[in-house]
């Protein structure tokens, strides 16, 4: 505060500080519910799981297994699993880019051009949440199976040979997961852009923005805090998901999460998984 | 400005922004009803009016964010009705500043340039920022500045771009009255510099008058009179801008002689003149108006009030003292109560409730409206200077 008595050429300090003082209180008590459920479910498993990864491989579910900071529990998962580490990334990859390219329109459509038909629109984008994950990766499978529509479409039109089959491919497993998280990302997307002051874009095209440019610098950095947490949202779980590569692809699709589930509740090796999991 | 440069004229007239029949209809509502007008170039013009007079409606189609439904918008000779806004060479202050969160004040106001692919935008962005005395702010945020600051940003990412006209949308309405006062004066001293038009929407009437060389009145999308300010304040042609610029007494007369120089009105039972050029109606009825300030009120039958009209049998009912005046209400023996503003000079005791007196105003002061108006109209209170 004592800036803004000193000479004009540094500018009063910005309004808001004066503000923090008063929030000082006893606001930081509203953290202790969250924090407590934090502790006792996410970070003592944490640490559970930690430990885990460190126990004696050679133990089983039944014989109970041995502490012995066996370490090299990460470097076997590392090395068993860098094919299906890579590959899983991959997927996210291209699954978080895939729903950057359909949701930005979306959310673009909703925020901006839908009027009263907005609500309606949302509701519509996390409506199929109502089905199991489940269900609606199996009911893709129908979709894309040899005989279905879709194969014989693009056979039809020779973009796939006639014996190609789009099941069992790269193409099915990215589409699956790109159908399950496209709500990941269009929900933020829409809360930036919905956020975004039309006023903005219309002061943009008064000062010589075409509406591209207009979109260019002012409505694209606007939205950007949605497009990073719609990223997140997205690449996060896709990179662990493991029922799309299951139902619509074969092991030679498989990612890091299939291995993980497949360790964990086929083959009952726990030490193993955890290490993969906390890597 | 245009007058004094009488040889460069045809060029300079060519500037000229006019309005032709421009009519804009939202369903049903119509905002802008057949409007036409000229603003000269280089001058500072006003649309006042009431919220919900289609004033912002006409800004926003000169600066191509509305389309007319019907009409023609030009700039000189140049027909500017289709042209996306980026395409038009016209800038606006918006009421809410919009200015761009993201960017510095420096980018906000090279904004404009550059997307122009102007060259020296750089050293132009500062000159700017200079204009409008926000050069230690360049690497600020808008969200840093106060309300006062983040305007005069709003204008110079505007002027940079040397519009042919610049709008401003009630640039000043989120102000407080002390910065207003400020931002009006230095608002002038820059039209004045730098010479371009102004377009200035606002519903405030002192803010109008304070600036603008020609006003347009408008209500329910029309303009009701268009002049100078001072035209308007002292002979307007319409209860509505009696009204909405400053207030007015208007009683209900019988207009009489209209042949002289003078208009005789019958004002229950008083006779009293009015000037020709001042009266807006021609027979039967009519609304006698006249401004509380010009009336000047004597103790009854004790003065002689030669050559000016009087109306006689007042008696002051409330007296409220505001300082560099005091304000009466008088009954007159119809009922009617006016309003009489008497500058404090401390020559003459104040009245009191209950003294009896006459009531005196020049004939070049008064003026004669047409009796089928309302003569409530324009009274709302003009949005209770927010």
């Amino acid at each position: 505060m004592t800036e803004a008595v000193t000479t004009p050429p540094a500018p009063p300090a910005p309004v808001v500080d004066g503000e923090n003082a008063r929030r000082r209180g006893w606001g930081w008590l509203l953290l202790i519910p969250g924090m407590l459920w934090l502790a006792i479910f996410f970070l003592f498993p944490t640490v559970q799981l930690f430990f885990t990864s460190l126990y004696d491989p050679s133990g089983s579910f039944e014989r109970g297994y041995a502490m012995t900071w066996h370490v090299a529990n990460y470097a076997d998962a590392i090395i068993d699993t860098s094919n299906l580490f890579v590959r899983s990334f991959m997927y996210a990859a291209i699954t978080t880019f895939v729903c950057l390219l359909l949701a930005y329109p979306l959310a673009y459509a909703i925020a901006f051009k839908s009027g009263r038909w907005k609500n309606v629109m949302l509701v519509l984008v996390i409506a199929p949440f109502f089905t199991s994950f489940l269900l609606r990766t199996l009911s893709w499978r129908a979709i894309l199976s040899d005989q279905g529509p879709v194969t014989s479409f693009l056979q039809t039109i020779a973009i796939l040979p006639d014996d190609g089959r789009l099941l069992a491919t790269p193409v099915a497993v990215i589409a699956g997961l790109v159908y399950n998280f496209l709500p990941f990302m269009t929900l933020p997307l829409y809360a930036s852009l919905d956020k975004v002051d039309y006023r903005l874009i219309e002061a943009a095209g008064d000062l010589y923005s075409s509406p591209f440019t207009g979109f260019r610098t002012v409505t694209f950095p606007l939205s950007l805090p949605g497009v990073v947490s719609g990223t997140l949202l997205t690449f996060i779980p896709a990179s662990g998901d493991y029922i799309n590569a299951e139902l619509l692809g074969t092991p030679k699709q498989y990612m890091i999460g299939n291995r993980i589930q497949a360790a964990f509740l086929t083959e009952r090796n726990y030490p193993w998984p955890r290490a993969c999991r906390s890597s | 400005m245009t007058e004094s440069t009488t040889p460069g004229t045809s060029r300079a007239a060519g500037k000229d922004l006019r309005l032709e029949g421009v009519t804009k209809r939202f369903g049903d509502f119509v905002a802008v009803d057949d409007l036409t007008l000229t603003v000269p170039q280089g001058s500072f013009f006003a649309l006042l009016g009431p919220s919900g007079c289609g004033k912002t409606t006409t800004l926003r189609m000169v600066a191509g964010l509305e389309e007319p439904t019907t009409g023609r918008v030009l700039i000189g000779a140049e027909d500017i009705t289709n042209l996306r806004p980026y395409k038009r060479p016209v800038n606006t202050v918006f009421q809410s500043y919009a200015l761009f969160p993201h960017l510095t004040i420096f980018d906000n106001v090279a904004f404009g340039p550059r997307r122009r692919g102007v060259k020296d935008y750089q050293q132009k962005t500062r000159d700017m920022l200079k204009l409008v005395q926000l050069e230690p702010y360049a690497t600020r945020k808008p969200a840093q500045l106060s309300g006062g600051q983040q305007q005069r940003v709003a204008l110079g990412r505007a002027l940079i771009n040397e519009p042919g006209v610049l709008l401003l949308d009630e640039p000043l309405g989120a102000l407080d009255l002390k910065l207003r006062r400020q931002m009006q004066i230095e608002l002038k001293r820059i039209q004045t510099e730098i010479g371009i038009t102004f377009v200035h929407v606002t519903h405030d009437q002192e803010e109008a008058m304070t600036m603008a060389d020609t006003i347009a009145v408008m209500n329910a999308g029309v303009i009701e009179q268009m002049g100078a300010p001072g035209d308007l304040y002292e002979n307007p042609e319409t209860t509505f801008v009696a009204n909405f610029l400053g207030q007015s007494n208007l009683i209900m007369v019988d207009v009489g002689d209209t042949s002289g120089r003078a208009v005789v009105v019958d004002c229950h039972g008083q006779k009293v003149g009015v000037e020709s050029t001042r009266s807006h109606t021609s027979a039967g009825k009519g609304w006698l108006g006249v401004r509380p300030e010009k009336i000047f009120a004597s103790p009854a039958g004790l003065e002689n009030h030669n050559g000016s009209n009087v109306l006689t049998g007042g008696r002051i009912s409330d007296v409220s003292f505001v300082g560099v005046s005091t304000q009466y209400l008088v009954r007159m023996p119809w009922g009617q109560e006016l309003m009489v503003f008497e500058q404090n000079t401390g020559q003459r005791a104040a009245f009191k409730n209950g003294d009896e007196v006459d009531l005196a105003w020049s004939r070049a002061h008064a003026f004669l409206l047409d009796a089928d108006q309302d003569a409530q109209a324009g009274m709302m209170t003009p949005e209770a200077d927010t």
